[in-house]
């Protein structure tokens, strides 16, 4: 029995925690425009929150809200601009060279889109092996061979040993993605980054995607980062949600009380849009205005006051801090307790107007 | 008289390594002012049937039988060679295409022209079909883009000048340019965020009522259906599964597939339920299954499944499923918590 590799555990209970991570994208400018001041995106501002053992965080949010940027800082296939990545009480935010490949051994990322990220001219033994060959995992050939099949197995395709001499083309996107997510796996890692994993499978495959993900982590007690724009994925999947903004989590809490209790007014939108599977649903009007304004001038003040419904001056002004609204809930905003209070968004929920 | 009524289509595409049945017998009808909703999954024959009623098929695929009956005439006379394929140009089509039919395309982003300014993509459709002037069409443009909800001052924009909403709604405002009587809507949100794809489906929700318009929704998604039409199709691997009223086909479910599609679906509502999953992948449309096509993923499957196509059995008040045995599943298929 080949057991995968472990990495002394110095505080079991948070595996990760971000501190502030900040990542500015330089835009490439037109010749005409050269002399003026580089433009920034800033993709990630100040993000913070920690993982447990075995917790998966849902980081749900529109595109280009940052939320994809913040899995390549966590797996480094970015350089943040500042900000600390603990993981496992290492602070992994600038670490370079052998020591980056070592770490890789802990930290996997499970793509988008299982057509992209599996190359076409390897079989599925050789696209899970290549992990292990390239991080020195396993001595001889039989051990590998050992690691690939229980991998495969756990990642729900058996019998494994039938599909490893298959090419990408001879496999459905479900088993394309299983193949993703045994790459993952294969190295032991302590934590997984899932950037929307299942946005492109069938509807049909969907579901026992998710579900193989959530036995594995019940199993191996794998925390996971789970990015999704699907706010309903989101609650199936995780314990906890962050909801991003504009490169900023504005809330975060337990998922039932983020579905329950939405306390940003961002939250309360994405929870009166998103279509429910319910003929007879009633939708509530969804209480925001105007487009999503350019990652290059993020607004002044409350990053989401030019959409929000009940913004006031305060809200123009100042940048709200997080406030804490009941153990491990808390948003961005000025006015969460009243929100928090109000519980569910139902139609007429007029906020009484503050000027302040 | 429905606005349009399908019988039997048959839609084959040639390739290379044979024939891909991907529409293999579907019959439904649609009346005026209607919204039906086509579900499925990728590569289920609904992206064909939408542009088999448009006639806009690609040149390798062959119409094998049925008819497209819009308005009491049949689109097929017209537009199909002795073949089974369509004619490219037909001057008698071009007089509904568009003007009657219109559709809003998947992925608004690349079927506008980048290099022309949006107005005038949709001037340019106005001024084709009608004979009016530029001014006038122009006029029409700003109705529309007070109707979709775009700014007028964005009329003179060019196409990467505008978000993706932005443009999803000019190609909404190019569908409705012509007042058609039926439009077809191929995935209109699917490539959107949540917050956006509520405004255009309410938007278009509203439109829909104002101006009645009969319209075909297709996409993936349960949920998207379920807040706009009235009436669901489902299709799988080329043929119907069930038809019904949406009401129906989610409460009354009488097809193991239907039921498998709306189990598999997470909800903000409710309580957290296990999601459902169908075994195995959707089949091959080259060699589809024979007897009903979903046997070989089907939980309730029997001998007679594997041999038989089933016929439409009729579960009461246009509510239809193809399974051989949807009377005796009824009442037990819906997903608890939309009984």
């Amino acid at each position: 029995m080949i057991t995968a590799p472990t990495v002394p555990v110095i505080d079991a209970s948070r595996i990760l925690t971000i501190q502030d991570l900040v990542k500015h994208f330089e835009l490439k400018q037109s010749f005409f425009a050269m002399s003026g001041p580089p433009l920034t995106v800033t993709a990630v501002d100040g993000v913070s929150f920690s993982i447990r053992s075995g917790e998966i965080l849902g980081l749900v949010g529109e595109s280009g809200c940052g939320k994809t940027t913040v899995g390549r800082l966590i797996t480094r296939l970015e350089n943040p601009t500042a900000g600390r990545i603990d993981f496992l009480g290492v602070d992994i935010a600038t670490i370079r060279g052998s020591d980056l490949v070592a770490f890789r051994k802990y930290i996997q990322m499970i793509f988008q889109d299982p057509y992209e990220s599996l190359n076409p001219r390897f079989s599925v033994f050789r696209a899970v092996v290549e992990p292990l060959r390239i991080l020195g995992i396993g001595d001889t050939k039989e051990q590998r061979l050992e690691l690939v099949i229980k991998a495969l197995e756990d990642a729900g395709l058996k019998p494994a040993e039938e599909l490893i001499g298959r090419f990408p083309h001879e496999l459905s996107g479900g088993q394309r993605q299983r193949v993703a997510i045994a790459r993952a796996l294969v190295v032991g890692p302590k934590f997984i980054v899932a950037d929307e994993p299942v946005s492109m499978l069938d509807v049909s495959i969907r579901a026992g995607v998710m579900n193989q993900m959530l036995e594995l982590r019940d199993k191996y007690d794998i925390p996971f980062l789970f990015i999704t724009h699907d706010i309903s994925v989101a609650r199936y999947m995780s314990d906890t949600i962050g909801v991003m903004y504009l490169g900023k989590i504005v809330e975060t809490g337990p998922t039932e009380q983020i579905i329950n209790q939405p306390t940003h007014p961002y939250t309360r939108a994405l929870l009166a849009a998103v279509p429910v599977p319910d003929p007879e649903h009633a939708y509530p009007p969804v209480p925001i205005s105007g487009e999503l304004p350019s990652p290059i001038n993020v607004p002044k003040g409350c990053r989401f006051h030019t959409r929000c419904v009940y913004a006031t001056q305060l809200c123009r002004e100042v940048d709200p801090a997080s406030t804490e609204v009941s153990p491990g809930h808390a948003a961005l905003c000025h006015f969460a307790y009243d929100f928090f209070s109000m519980g569910p968004y139902t139609p007429p929920a007029p906020l009484p107007p503050k000027e302040g | 008289m429905p606005l349009l009524e399908i019988q039997d289509l048959v839609v084959h595409y040639k390739i290379k390594t044979g024939w891909v049945h991907a529409c293999d017998g579907v019959s439904l009808h649609l009346d005026r002012g209607e919204t039906l909703g086509l579900v499925g999954e990728s590569a289920c024959g609904k992206t064909t049937l939408a542009y088999g009623i448009s006639q806009l098929l690609p040149s390798n695929a062959y119409i094998k039988g049925g008819r497209i009956v819009f308005n009491g005439q049949n689109l097929l006379q017209l537009s199909m060679k002795k073949d089974g394929r369509l004619r490219e140009y037909e001057p008698k089509l071009n007089k509904i295409r568009w003007k009657e039919i219109s559709m809003i395309f998947q992925g608004a982003m690349n079927a506008l022209n980048p290099v022309h300014r949006v107005g005038d993509q949709i001037i340019e459709a106005i001024v084709f079909h009608e004979r009016v002037t530029k001014q006038v069409a122009r006029m029409r443009v700003e109705q529309l883009y007070d109707l979709v909800g775009v700014p007028k001052d964005r009329i003179d924009n060019y196409p990467h000048e505008y978000s993706g909403g932005m443009k999803q709604r000019a190609m909404i405002a190019m569908a409705l340019a012509l007042n058609p009587k039926l439009v077809i809507a191929d995935e209109p949100t699917t490539a959107l965020d949540v917050i956006t794809q509520s405004k255009i489906l309410g938007r278009i929700k509203d439109l829909q009522s104002q101006l009645d318009m009969a319209m075909i929704i297709i996409t993936h998604d349960v949920s998207v259906v379920a807040k706009t039409a009235k009436r669901i199709a489902v299709m799988y691997a080329g043929q119907l599964s069930e038809i019904g009223t949406t009401r129906q086909v989610f409460k009354e479910t009488a097809h193991p597939y239907t039921s498998g599609l709306l189990g598999s679906f997470p909800s903000v509502k409710g309580e957290v339920r296990k999601l459902t999953t169908i075994k195995g992948n959707p089949p091959s449309l080259v060699e589809p299954p024979t007897g009903c096509r979903f046997h070989p993923r089907c939980p309730y499957m029997q001998d007679i499944c594997k041999t038989v196509q089933p016929p439409a059995a009729d579960m009461g008040d246009n509510h239809f499923s193809h399974c051989h045995f949807s009377k005796e599943l009824a009442g037990t298929l819906s997903p608890e918590v939309f009984r």
